[in-house]
């Protein structure tokens, strides 16, 4: 690989090597990773495509601490986590990883701010919860409740919530899953925002192929493997995007 | 073939069994108590009777000075009368070797060839005494295994002043003294107290009574009133220094057996109804919740095309299911421990026989309505997701809406941090709910209380009776009355510090149609031994003249100060005269009625006579006091507070401490059941939400805060709560228990109430602790990944 020298030189935020995954349910083997090595970089926003059930939820997951691999090792920075305990994968979580999912998970009880809030008053060096909803665009709907936000507004919240602590990293799975495309670009204008604003590295799951155009770095999975990998020169904005 | 239906139904019942098993249990306390108290009831009563009717128990009784054989005859023909069984009976000092304290016996006459007409002996061991051996002995069996006697011992008797040695020759129980209570005692005290029957023959010889008795009891024919009886009875006994007829109602060892049962009665049916509605409560309010969190699997069934009808049955199987767990478990335990209780009952009470046939309709009553309850609380949440089209119902719930409020907007939710906001909202929000758990601690706390308060309440009750009322250590019984010199005497025995002499005579209470037959309690004027003590705190004053009545005894005859009563004395002449009330006064136990013992006497046309005399001893001296009494001819009987005191505590330990403990248990099985499933379903209901936070880096204890923390601020509502809902149901049960026996005071004391929460606590934690274990496996990406 040509780019491989060059990215050497860099550095990677999250690292894996070899990675499997093995779930077994009952005398069923599921292989939902057969080794995968990757490096995420500082800065870098990175879009993970394929179909379903190729593996890139299980691999986002394994970066984040919130599962373990079967074989191979993960590194945050030039610390492994592969071993790491319960309590140490927690602490991982609390003051590095930002989650996004499809579904936004959000607080109902908890007001926009409030929902922000629960990440910031266990962070290190957050940033105040207005600021983190001002940067995705919902400065004006801070004291709404979730039941009183539409999905898109829910999804920004649940951005302004991962980003709120500064963190290294910044994992969103299918985040504009559950959006139409008009909301799903709001949403993934805020991630841009970030990505660029703040410089986290940013790694995106979607099965949507337009989204690859706004990353710097484009991984296919398949079949629990990434079967294929791309540049863009060029990073379309999250605003020229349609589908 | 099971269909498709069927097999969720058991998979989700398998994949429920922990919320299943804590239901069960709130079920299946409710069920056991209902089962084991009326299974006990039933035996008992039922034994009761039972044991009468095979004996022959009599139905009316009669003592009198003496009478010749020949009025026989005439008692015969009263008309009603199917048997007459004369006797003689009389009391006896006893001394049994290696028991320094003086016994006292009751000696009963029994035909020597052992042709009983009524109250036949149930022989234990050994044989009915034989004609012709004068120092042949039957002894009541629980007298006997006090003292460990055995056919062959002997033991001595001071018998109308002759000290006789009797030779146990049996060991017998009789429907007459299935409580054996001594003279002026309020418990059995099977040391201190015992029955012999020896042969008529040795009796007449012993006490004079040759052709003659002074004891009556008589059989009836159905359908008789024992009052017509009585009153023939009365008159033909006049002249013989009759002591007045009375029916097997306030025959003493009946009177004492049947307050018991009504009491039993009055507990096993108010405290199981509170206990099982408090159940069936809960059940309802678990399983409306558990159904509610299913109603995307109620909407997935609908699209398919099921019906209402059938998603309705779909659930109510599955409801039904957990709670035939709950009933079945209550079946056998409240089965189990009603046995357990009634041969408890059957030792106490020395029945010969037991009878344990639990009725069908106890069981299939508490399974009824439990089951009721269980399935109303269902229905309605399956109504509830029935009613939504399919499309919605299969949709998460849209997020709950919460609103800014008074409460959520304060400044005073600005200080604190989100996971206790999270908290406050969602109590806030769903009160009702949140409600609901706090009720079910607080009945748990209030049934533990209830079950509790009985400590208290005996505790009042010996303190009243035993020490504020009775400041003697002992009473002693002479024969007859006698001159107040005799008080001299026994004032000059060794260790005695005080003497003050009393009388207790049978009387009638008249005030306009209402009567009680009781007794009147002759005291000097202010008694330093034996005081007239109102329950209140106060010493009262007994006046030169006039009547001191219970309050209990005062409401029974519809009367109040200032009123006067009829008293008609059953003793010596007979004399009736009517007297004013003076001073009121409660009590706890019985319902006494006090005279100045100068004024009982004039009323009795007798000068300074005594029956009782009531003494303060030097405990140093007590033995040479025991012998001393044990030598003379004139003592009846002796009473020791102590020892009654004893007596009383045991009595109460093996009653009702044993029964208290059933409640305690199934009222802490009742606080784990609530708890357990309120946090479970709570889990259920926001594990998502709790995943997320997992996810976003919160450790295993900070979301165990929200959840647990949750149930703990609603347990803290509970538990006060539970105090003052405590205090409510131990005054309902304790003026459900009043009776001519006892009033029971409503005292809860402090610890009560500790003891209560600390139990209810620890279920609580138990519980807890159940669920901590679940929130700390709680599976981050499957929560994440599934929609709801």
């Amino acid at each position: 690989m040509s780019s491989s020298e060059s990215s050497e030189r860099r550095i990677a935020t999250l690292a894996g090597e070899a990675l499997t995954k093995v779930y077994r349910t009952g005398v069923v083997e599921v292989h939902a990773l057969r080794g995968v090595d990757l490096q995420l970089y500082e800065r870098e926003l990175v879009v993970l495509l394929g179909p379903s059930g190729s593996g890139k939820s299980t691999l986002l997951n394994i970066l984040g601490g919130l599962d373990i691999p079967t074989s191979g090792r993960v590194w945050f920075r030039q610390t492994e986590i592969t071993d790491a305990d319960e309590s140490a994968l927690t602490r991982y979580r609390r003051y590095h990883v930002g989650f996004v999912f499809q579904f936004y998970n959000l607080i109902p009880s908890l007001t926009a701010r409030e929902n922000v809030s629960l990440v910031t008053e266990i962070a290190r060096e957050p940033m105040d919860p207005a600021e983190a909803l001002s940067l995705v665009g919902l400065g004006e709907r801070l004291d709404h409740f979730p039941a009183q936000l539409s999905g898109g507004e829910q999804q920004r919240v649940a951005i302004a919530r991962a980003i709120a602590k500064r963190p290294d990293v910044l994992l969103c799975d299918e985040p504009t899953g559950a959006l139409d495309s008009r909301t799903g670009i709001l949403v993934l204008e805020a991630i841009e925002r970030v990505n660029r604003e703040l410089g986290t590295t940013t790694a995106v799951i979607t099965h949507n192929t337009v989204i690859g155009s706004m990353a710097d770095r484009v991984l296919y999975f398949g079949d629990g493997r990434v079967i294929d990998s791309e540049y863009n020169q060029t990073r379309r904005s999250a605003g020229e995007l349609s589908w | 073939m099971m269909s498709a239906l069927n097999r969720k139904l058991v998979r989700n019942l398998w994949k429920l069994r922990g919320q299943i098993f804590a239901i069960a249990m709130v079920i299946a306390s409710g069920v056991a108590v209902m089962v084991m108290s009326l299974s006990a009831l039933d035996a008992l009563t039922e034994t009761t009777e039972v044991y009468y009717d095979r004996q022959r128990f009599g139905e009316v009784f009669a003592s009198l000075k003496r009478a010749p054989q020949r009025l026989i005859g005439q008692i015969s023909a009263i008309p009603g009368v199917r048997s007459v069984d004369d006797r003689i009976k009389y009391l006896a000092t006893l001394s049994i070797a290696g028991f320094e304290e003086p016994v006292i016996g009751q000696l009963v006459s029994i035909p020597e060839k052992g042709l009983f007409r009524l109250n036949r002996l149930v022989l234990r061991a050994g044989r009915l005494v034989a004609p012709g051996h004068p120092n042949e002995a039957v002894l009541s069996e629980p007298f006997a295994n006090a003292h460990n006697l055995q056919p062959g011992d002997t033991l001595k008797a001071l018998m109308n002043g002759n000290l006789r040695i009797l030779t146990v020759v049996g060991i017998a129980l009789s429907p007459e003294y299935v409580y054996t209570i001594g003279p002026g005692a309020l418990m059995p005290d099977d040391k201190r107290f015992g029955v012999l029957w020896l042969g008529r023959g040795a009796l007449e010889a012993a006490y004079d009574l040759d052709g003659a008795f002074n004891d009556l009891s008589l059989g009836l024919l159905h359908g008789t009133n024992p009052q017509d009886v009585i009153d023939r009875l009365d008159l033909l006994l006049g002249q013989y220094g009759g002591r007045g007829a009375f029916p097997r109602a306030d025959q003493l060892s009946n009177w004492f057996l049947m307050n018991e049962i009504r009491m039993l009665k009055t507990m096993s049916t108010v405290l199981p109804s509170i206990f099982l509605a408090v159940a069936a409560f809960l059940s309802n309010m678990v399983l409306s919740r558990l159904i509610a969190t299913d109603r995307s699997e109620i909407g997935l069934m609908k699209a398919f095309g099921y019906s209402n009808r059938q998603v309705g049955w779909h659930y109510a199987k599955l409801v039904m299911a957990m709670a035939a767990v709950g009933i079945l478990i209550g079946w056998l335990l409240g089965a189990w421990l009603g046995r357990v209780n009634t041969e408890l009952y059957a030792e106490f009470y020395r029945f010969p026989l037991l009878i344990f046939r639990p009725d069908p309709g106890i069981f299939a009553a508490a399974a009824i309505v439990s089951l009721i309850a269980a399935l109303a609380g269902t229905l309605g949440a399956v109504r509830k997701a029935a009613q939504l089209p399919p499309a919605e119902a299969m949709l998460p719930p849209a997020p709950p809406l919460y609103r800014k409020t008074r409460i959520s907007g304060s400044r005073f939710i600005l200080w604190l941090d989100q996971p206790t906001r999270i908290i406050l909202r969602q109590i806030v929000r769903a009160p009702f709910k949140a409600l609901f758990t706090s009720i079910g601690i607080a009945f748990s706390v209030a049934v533990l209380i209830m079950a509790l308060q009985w400590l208290d309440a005996i505790d009042r009750i010996v303190d009243v009776y035993f020490y504020d009322t009775q400041r003697q250590d002992m009473m002693i019984g002479l024969v007859e009355s006698r001159s107040d010199t005799a008080l001299q005497e026994f004032r000059r025995m060794p260790g005695v510090l005080a003497a003050e002499p009393m009388r207790i005579t049978g009387v009638e209470f008249h005030a306009g149609t209402r009567y009680h037959r009781g007794s009147v309690e002759g005291i000097p004027s202010d008694p330093r031994l034996q005081r007239v003590y109102d329950a209140g705190g106060r010493v009262v004053p007994v006046p030169p003249d006039g009547l001191l009545l219970s309050t209990a005894l005062a409401e029974k005859l519809h009367v109040g100060i200032g009123d006067t009563v009829r008293v008609e004395v059953l003793e010596g002449s007979r004399p009736k005269s009517s007297i004013p009330v003076v001073d009121l006064y409660e009590t706890y136990i019985g319902m006494s009625a006090y005279m100045h013992i100068d004024a009982f006497n004039r009323l009795m046309g007798e000068r300074g006579s005594l029956e009782y005399v009531t003494l303060l001893v030097d405990e140093n001296q007590l033995v040479p006091l025991y012998r001393k009494l044990k030598s003379l001819p004139k003592v009846a009987s002796v009473t020791l507070k102590d020892a009654a005191l004893r007596e009383f505590d045991k009595t109460m330990a093996e009653t009702i401490l044993i029964y208290v403990s059933f409640f305690a248990a199934f009222a802490c099985a009742l606080g784990f059941g609530v708890v357990y499933n309120s946090t479970r379903i709570a889990l259920s209901e926001r594990g998502r939400e709790l995943a997320t936070l997992r996810v976003l880096g919160f450790h295993r204890g900070e979301i165990s805060y929200i959840l647990l923390g949750e149930s703990g601020l609603l347990i803290l509502v509970g538990l006060p709560l539970g105090i003052l809902v405590g205090a409510g149901l131990g005054w309902f049960m304790a003026s459900a228990m009043d009776s001519e026996l006892y009033r029971i005071p409503l005292v809860i004391k402090a610890s009560t109430n500790a003891i209560a929460v600390l139990f209810t606590l620890a279920a609580t934690l138990l519980s807890a602790a159940a669920v901590r274990r679940r929130l700390d496996h709680l599976d981050l990406i499957a929560v994440l990944k599934t929609r709801e």
